[in-house]
């Protein structure tokens, strides 16, 4: 499959590789939510960690991604999207929004949908860690 | 850009210069064609194409009447399957309980798609499956027989993981129950030695261009005593290869086919002996230089030209991104619509995780150390790379084992 130069880029060079701490330590940080989507057996694992401010804005962000080409960029590119914003403006990035930057043919849609569930779970668990009300889950727009 | 080294020998090989120079003559100086029986441009070119059946013949231990000329071994599955089941039916179209066929879900699709198109027409069809280890053995075709069997299709050795079923044995049964036995022989004739009557085989495909041959053109052996077996045509017209396949003969095709099997005749052995060299450098590097490296299938009983190996923690599709500069196959089919890791690896019983990592490598005649190693450390590279960015082998050296976690499938 030939896939777009941003996600050869993303590919090759990925952003913001990592995590906080090993899955014990980021469990008991209230500073650090936690988003682990999707399965191994359908080839696609997604983690993104998120580190909030007590102002709420998200100061730093790292992935870790099992998956094809096409999610690794999505899920690279999310950190570099959410760095610098606060939590209720990230979430408001949609998977189109990631499809139209990538350039993700049809087949790849559920990289992009994965990367936008990534983000809502790791700023839920931020949330639920610190007592904060969680916003209901709604469609996507495959 | 330099073109990636070729490592995919089991879907096609090189044709060899050697056959190309052979074949070029008849092309443009003997075009008569073999069934003009009038004059000498059709004598010619049924003498270059006796003398080609005579190396493929040759090649297997057959006699050159027992040889039928197709255009691949996909159309020898076919005419071998379909036009023995027709031939051998209990009952007749349209009604049930036509006869009993064996064969293995790790078959080729051309051996799959016949037997399930002869399941609809009335067959009743045993799929049997592997042990863990790939081979389907002579006790299990044993178990699978009725009284009412009429074919077993077991091919030789496995297309994606090179493993090597017990043929001769297979063929022991079938001959002591008086059922007619085809191998599909794609990967194997041409590589390892093949007898067909010491290795007990009734029918057998292979193809040209697996063996350094020209793509378009196949054989199928036919046994034509003790017993003699028959067919029904699949192809029908002017009565070609006796009356079993019709159609003008392919000649260009059928004198490179002859041409390569007789190179493989004269060095099979020393040929064998080195790619298996080759073959066991790269799976004792890749599984030396890195951990969670499975090699699939069988630990001996396998081809010497072939290797899968799967990567823990690491998705099929990205590996293969991160390889541009070697050319191969991937386990897992996951880059198109279809999302299913390798059917023939998860009937070997590798987890989803595994099924979805994994390379099939293949060596051939014109593969070198020098391609070897650089496989090797393109491989490693790629591996380690995406073992970097992995959540799987985060936890994998955490000490967790990542089939006890509850996933979130989407």
């Amino acid at each position: 499959m030939a896939y777009s130069e941003k996600v050869n880029d993303h590919y090759d060079n990925p952003r913001n590789v990592g995590s906080f701490g090993t899955s014990t330590e980021v469990k008991e940080r209230k500073d650090v939510g936690v988003g682990i989507v999707g399965a191994p057996e359908c080839g696609d694992v997604m983690q993104l960690q998120i580190k909030v401010g007590d102002d709420g804005v998200i100061e730093d962000a790292k992935f870790k991604c099992f998956g094809c080409g096409s999610a690794i960029a999505s899920s690279s590119l999310a950190t570099e999207w959410i760095k610098g914003k606060s939590v209720d403006e990230a979430l408001k990035i949609r998977n189109t929004q990631i499809v139209e930057e990538l350039a993700l043919p049809p087949v790849k849609i559920h990289c992009s949908v994965l990367a936008e569930d990534s983000i809502r779970t790791a700023i839920n668990d931020y949330k639920q860690k610190n007592g904060m009300a969680v916003e209901a889950d709604h469609a996507h727009a495959h | 850009m330099n073109r990636p080294i070729y490592m995919d020998n089991a879907a096609t090989t090189r044709t060899d210069p050697r056959v190309v120079e052979a074949m070029l003559p008849y092309f443009t100086e003997v075009y008569g064609n073999p069934g003009s029986r009038n004059h000498m441009y059709g004598w010619e070119s049924e003498a270059a194409v006796d003398a080609a059946r005579e190396q493929a013949a040759s090649l297997i231990g057959a006699g050159p009447k027992e040889i039928i000329w197709t255009s691949g071994a996909t159309e020898s599955n076919n005419l071998a399957i379909k036009g023995a089941a027709q031939m051998y039916a209990k009952a007749p179209l349209g009604s049930t309980g036509r006869g009993h066929i064996i064969t293995a879900i790790i078959e080729h699709k051309a051996v799959l798609d016949p037997v399930k198109r002869l399941e609809r027409e009335g067959f009743e069809v045993t799929w049997l499956e592997p042990g863990t280890d790939g081979i389907i053995t002579a006790e299990m075709v044993r178990n699978a027989m009725r009284d009412d069997t009429i074919l077993v299709t077991i091919m030789w050795a496995n297309n994606e993981v090179g493993t090597i079923n017990e043929v001769p044995e297979i063929g022991a049964v079938c001959r002591e129950k008086g059922v007619v036995f085809h191998t599909d022989a794609t990967q194997w004739v041409g590589k390892m030695p093949t007898d067909v009557d010491r290795d007990n085989i009734d029918l057998l495909s292979w193809s040209g261009h697996k063996i350094y041959g020209p793509k378009g053109v196949g054989a199928l052996y036919v046994r034509r005593r003790k017993p003699r077996v028959r067919l029904q045509a699949q192809m029908d017209g002017g009565g070609h290869e006796r009356g079993m396949r019709s159609g003008t003969l392919n000649v260009t095709g059928i004198v490179g086919m002859g041409a390569a099997c007789a190179i493989c005749a004269e060095e099979m052995e020393t040929e064998r002996e080195r790619l298996l060299g080759l073959r066991r450098r790269l799976e004792t590097e890749l599984s030396s230089r890195m951990d969670v490296v499975a090699v699939n299938g069988h630990a001996d009983r396998r081809l010497p030209h072939l290797t899968n190996i799967s990567f823990g923690f690491v998705e099929g599709e990205s590996l293969m991104m991160g390889i541009k500069d070697i050319a191969c196959s991937s386990g897992s089919a996951c880059t198109s619509a279809s999302l299913e890791p390798s059917y023939v690896l998860k009937g070997l019983g590798l987890g989803d995780d595994l099924a979805h990592s994994s390379l099939r490598l293949s060596l051939g005649r014109f593969s070198t150390e020098e391609d070897v190693e650089i496989a090797i450390e393109g491989i490693v590279k790629a591996v380690e790379h995406l073992r970097r960015l992995s959540p799987l082998y985060d936890l994998h050296q955490e000490g967790i084992d990542i089939n006890t976690i509850e996933w979130q499938a989407h």
